[in-house]
């Protein structure tokens, strides 16, 4: 008898090769960057310009060393683009410390740096299968609740700026919303996983409207009240814009239920109306919104100052932009963290934005493709809601900073300043790249030569 | 769940996409209105960006941008004429340019349309963009005599030379003046104020009386009268008898119009030279009302005086023998006064007509304008403005002029070896105050090379200032200079 024809099944390619190679472009890049900078400011190439390219340039070997072992089928390209942002992030903020900007340091931001690569090996090390998150749901829940809860308490919740969205422990002061983002958006997949059958097909018809029952709305106003609490709290419009909006988000996916956003943007534009008629630092936020160029508001304390002087600089950078270390970022207040997006936008012009937002849209694009490819309905979730955040993010942050919607403090994912969020987004990376190994992996090979294997011979 | 994960894909994508549009809107069509906002500091940083061209006059440089090797400010500009070159270079202040900086602007900072190859061939070679080198027609010897004559003990006044067969001004002063270093250095808060005490300053130092401010030009006017006649009719000259009262009864009115100091003139019956030298108001006070407006003005007009404004490149205020009003009125005028209001500079290119044998030049600062390598932007072309007079009413008004330095009013004048002509003049302001001084005149009288007017102000040199006395001996020393003499 004849022995059929093998034939493998095709797998899908693990790129490892061509992903080491975009990272050393990236790092690359970002030495090229740095070197930039020293000859603008200082008319020579800089002398920490080894120390943290190689810095860079070593850790990013060790996460992909990491990745190589424990998420061999991860999507090659989400860790350059990460390194890419990363560095020129801390390229700016390199090149606003030359500049004397006061608060700017780009050591203290390669240690974070350096903390949230370490954060990411260790996700992926201790994290073999992101399935077992699901069992967490309500204890992630618990967390993201106390996190954002936390800079409310006395003694270790702390005020800067106006917004109390700071904790202090042992001295370090970090934002604990960044990292009730990840929290929380684990505990929304986690539920709308378990509830999606019934938030997605009970209801009625009203005109053309499948509306979901009433009782159904329950964690949906749960939710607003959070968001709402947050901003009248804390004075973090963009916080409690970013998870609600990515709440909203998550329940479309899950449901599939246009319904459901329609309600989130009722419920939403409600609450802002009715926090923009109760809280003056909301309707100001507004009125700057549709008149940054007033002048009587670019005097105000709280005013349009720091928007218009972000618009000038970007007005500054023009197309091909002034040169990394030529133009005047350090003139924006903030302009590290932010304002970071205008103050590369006068350095790197239109140029260097396009290309920067298209690298997070490509990171976007990443992860929202891994929530496809994933296998159950939990990793798409999660995938899907990790990846979603973020282009809201940058929406929310990017688009308060150019004066597209009014302006709510929020990071530069990757690129502002501050410890706190480098490490989240880190994590939130790990989790994609875990997810997307999953996603990618060729599942076990079922026996393929089964005329063989049914041949008894007594 | 891939349906709505495709469509919360294409939300992101459409977060990006708007994203996108603003970045391009922003950048590319709102930043030119974001730049020229009064907010946006970068503007003042980017004034000190750039190297701004020099301004010279010949070897000498009066104004220039220093690298002062810092990133903020990294051009500091410097006028090392300082006081002297003021009201030439002007300054270059955090907000604003004045003078010379204000009126080649565009090509002292490279942005002109004229520089547009330069600065492409700069961006090819990788070479910093610079603007281009005004080189200015100012006489550096004839500019610093005219200041330190003119601002000897406290004197106010301006001075203008030109040469008379181009229009070039040889030197241009007004006193008093200002430090344009002061106002140029990159710190807002100095120079304004700096330019605060300046401008509350009674003396108004930063007013360039040279050109933009305007004076009775008192018996100074009379050659212009004296044109007038001699264009109306051939055959008056120097020994042309004319009646000279010691006071002219003016038609219509009580007042009398008398000779300077009520004195008598000659014996009543004088010829015009005399009445010249001798700057009798009663001969020229009816020879405009004989004459009448219209001709007076004409002359004027001729002379520059109310014609089209001219620009040196700087604006300068026109000049205007007053409106019509009656006889009296014209008999006040055709010697000066009334109404009758003249720049130095005005006064300065009667003076450079009658040396020009009747051609009026445009006059003018600039002598050439090159850019940083060197290749010709601009260059002066002397320009006619018009012919005031002919030749033989030239020749007949420079004997004259050279009457009166020889033998006349103008006897302070006299430089050895040089033939000058000239004109006093003592304007009377208002009644109780101090006359102004003028003097206009240009040397050598056969082949002029200077043509110049200057006016020491009221109240700056005593009651009994007179064209004659405080003015003239300033002239003398600016034509020494000019001659080397």
């Amino acid at each position: 008898m004849s022995t059929p024809s093998v034939e493998p099944v095709p797998l899908p390619a693990k790129r490892r090769v061509a992903q080491l190679a975009m990272l050393a472009f990236a790092v690359v890049i970002v030495m090229i960057a740095y070197a930039n900078v020293g000859l603008a400011i200082d008319k020579q190439i800089p002398a920490g310009m080894l120390t943290y390219g190689l810095g860079l340039g070593g850790l990013v070997l060790a996460a992909y060393l990491v990745l190589a072992k424990f998420a061999p089928w991860a999507d090659p390209l989400i860790l350059p683009l990460v390194t890419l942002v990363n560095g020129l992030g801390l390229v700016m903020i390199y090149r606003l410390e030359a500049g004397k900007m006061p608060l700017a340091s780009a050591s203290t931001q390669l240690l974070w740096t350096a903390v949230g690569v370490v954060m990411f090996s260790v996700t992926l090390i201790v994290l073999r299968d992101h399935r077992a998150l699901q069992r967490l749901t309500y204890t992630a829940g618990a967390i993201g609740l106390g996190l954002l809860i936390a800079p409310l308490l006395p003694f270790i919740g702390k005020d800067i700026n106006g917004a109390r969205i700071w904790i202090s422990i042992a001295g370090f002061n970090l934002q604990p919303a960044e990292f009730a983002k990840l929290s929380l958006v684990l505990f929304f997949a986690g539920y709308l996983v378990a509830k999606r059958d019934v938030l997605a097909l009970a209801g009625r018809q009203l005109f053309f409207i499948d509306l979901p029952r009433a009782r159904d709305l329950g964690p949906v106003l749960i939710t607003w009240g959070l968001g709402l609490g947050v901003l009248i709290m804390q004075k973090d419009l963009g916080s409690s814009l970013l998870i609600f909006g990515t709440f909203i988000a998550m329940l479309y996916i899950a449901t599939q239920r246009t319904s459901w956003v329609l309600i989130g943007i009722l419920l939403f534009v409600g609450g802002a109306i009715m926090a923009g008629l109760l809280f003056s630092h909301v309707q100001d936020r507004f009125t700057v919104y549709l008149n940054p160029e007033d002048p009587a508001l670019f005097d105000k304390i709280g005013g349009s100052a720091q928007l218009m002087q972000g618009l000038f600089s970007m007005a500054n950078g023009g197309i091909l932009g002034t040169g990394l270390g030529q133009g005047h970022p350090e003139l924006i207040p903030l302009a590290f963290s932010d304002f970071i997006f205008p103050a590369t936008g006068e350095e790197l012009g239109l140029t260097g934005l396009m290309a920067l937002l298209m690298i997070y849209a490509l990171l976007v694009q990443r992860g929202l493709r891994t929530a496809i490819a994933a296998r159950d309905p939990f990793s798409k979730l999660l995938a899907g809601g990790l990846s979603f955040i973020l282009a809201w993010q940058v929406f929310i942050i990017v688009g308060g900073v150019t004066n597209l919607i009014p302006l709510t403090g929020l990071v530069t994912p990757f690129m502002s300043q501050g410890g706190s969020a480098l490490l989240a987004n880190w994590i939130l990376i790990a989790l994609l790249v875990r997810m997307s190994d999953a996603a990618r992996k060729p599942p076990p090979q079922a026996i393929q030569d089964e005329g063989m294997t049914q041949v008894f011979q007594r | 769940m891939n349906g709505p994960l495709k469509r919360a894909a294409l939300a992101c994508l459409l977060m990006f996409g708007l994203l996108m549009i603003n970045v391009n809107y922003l950048q590319a069509v709102r930043a030119d209105g974001l730049s020229d906002n009064p907010r946006n500091v970068r503007n003042f940083y980017d004034r000190y960006d750039i190297q701004r061209g020099r301004i010279t006059a010949g070897d000498k440089v009066l104004a220039e941008s220093v690298d002062t090797g810092t990133n903020d400010f990294r051009f500091e500009r410097r006028y090392p004429g300082g006081k002297v070159f003021a009201p030439v270079t002007g300054f270059f202040a955090p907000e604003s340019e004045r003078d010379m900086e204000l009126a080649e602007n565009t090509l002292l900072n490279g942005t002109s349309a004229d520089l547009l190859i330069r600065r492409s061939l700069d961006l090819f070679t990788a070479k910093q963009s610079k603007g281009a080198d005004v080189d200015l027609t100012i006489n550096p010897k004839a500019q610093e005599a005219a200041y330190k004559a003119l601002g000897e003990s406290g004197k106010k006044g301006a001075l203008v030379a030109i040469e008379p067969k181009t229009g070039a001004i040889l030197a241009m002063v007004s006193i008093p003046t200002y430090d344009p270093n002061l106002l140029s250095k990159p710190d807002k808060k100095s120079v304004n104020a700096a330019s605060k005490k300046l401008e509350t300053d009674k003396d108004q130092p930063l007013l360039n009386r040279a050109i933009e401010r305007t004076y009775p030009p008192g018996s100074t006017f009379k050659v212009v009268t004296l044109s007038a006649l001699l264009e109306s009719d051939d055959t008056a000259g120097p020994e042309t008898q004319v009646d000279a009262p010691t006071v002219l009864d003016l038609p219509n009115t009580t007042a009398d119009l008398p000779n300077f100091g009520g004195a008598a003139c000659g014996s009543g019956r004088v010829t015009l030279s005399f009445a010249l030298e001798q700057s009798c108001n009663t001969p020229f006070a009816k020879m405009g009302m004989d004459l009448g407006y219209d001709a007076i003005q004409e002359q004027a007009r001729k002379y520059g005086i109310g014609g089209d404004p001219v620009a040196i490149p700087m604006p300068v205020s026109p000049s205007s023998i007053g409106p019509r009003e009656d006889q009296a009125a014209l008999a006040q005028a055709s010697i000066g006064q009334r109404s009758n209001q003249m720049t130095p500079l005005q006064m300065a290119m009667v003076a450079a007509g009658i040396a020009n044998k009747g051609v009026v030049m445009k006059p003018y600062l600039v002598n050439k304008i090159a850019d940083s390598e060197g290749g010709e932007v601009q260059s002066a072309d002397p320009e006619e403005l018009s012919t005031a007079i002919s030749e033989d009413s030239a020749r007949k008004l420079t004997e004259m002029m050279v009457n009166v330095v020889a033998k006349g009013t103008a006897s302070a004048a006299q430089v050895p070896g040089v033939t000058v002509a000239g004109k006093t003049g003592t304007a009377e302001t208002s009644q109780g105050s101090d006359p102004h001084a003028w003097f206009i005149s240009f040397a050598p009288a056969e082949d002029p090379k200077i043509a110049l007017a200057l006016i020491v102000e009221s109240g700056s040199a005593g009651g009994e200032a007179s064209g004659g006395h405080t003015a003239a001996p300033i002239a003398k020393s600016v034509i020494e200079a000019v001659l080397g003499k």
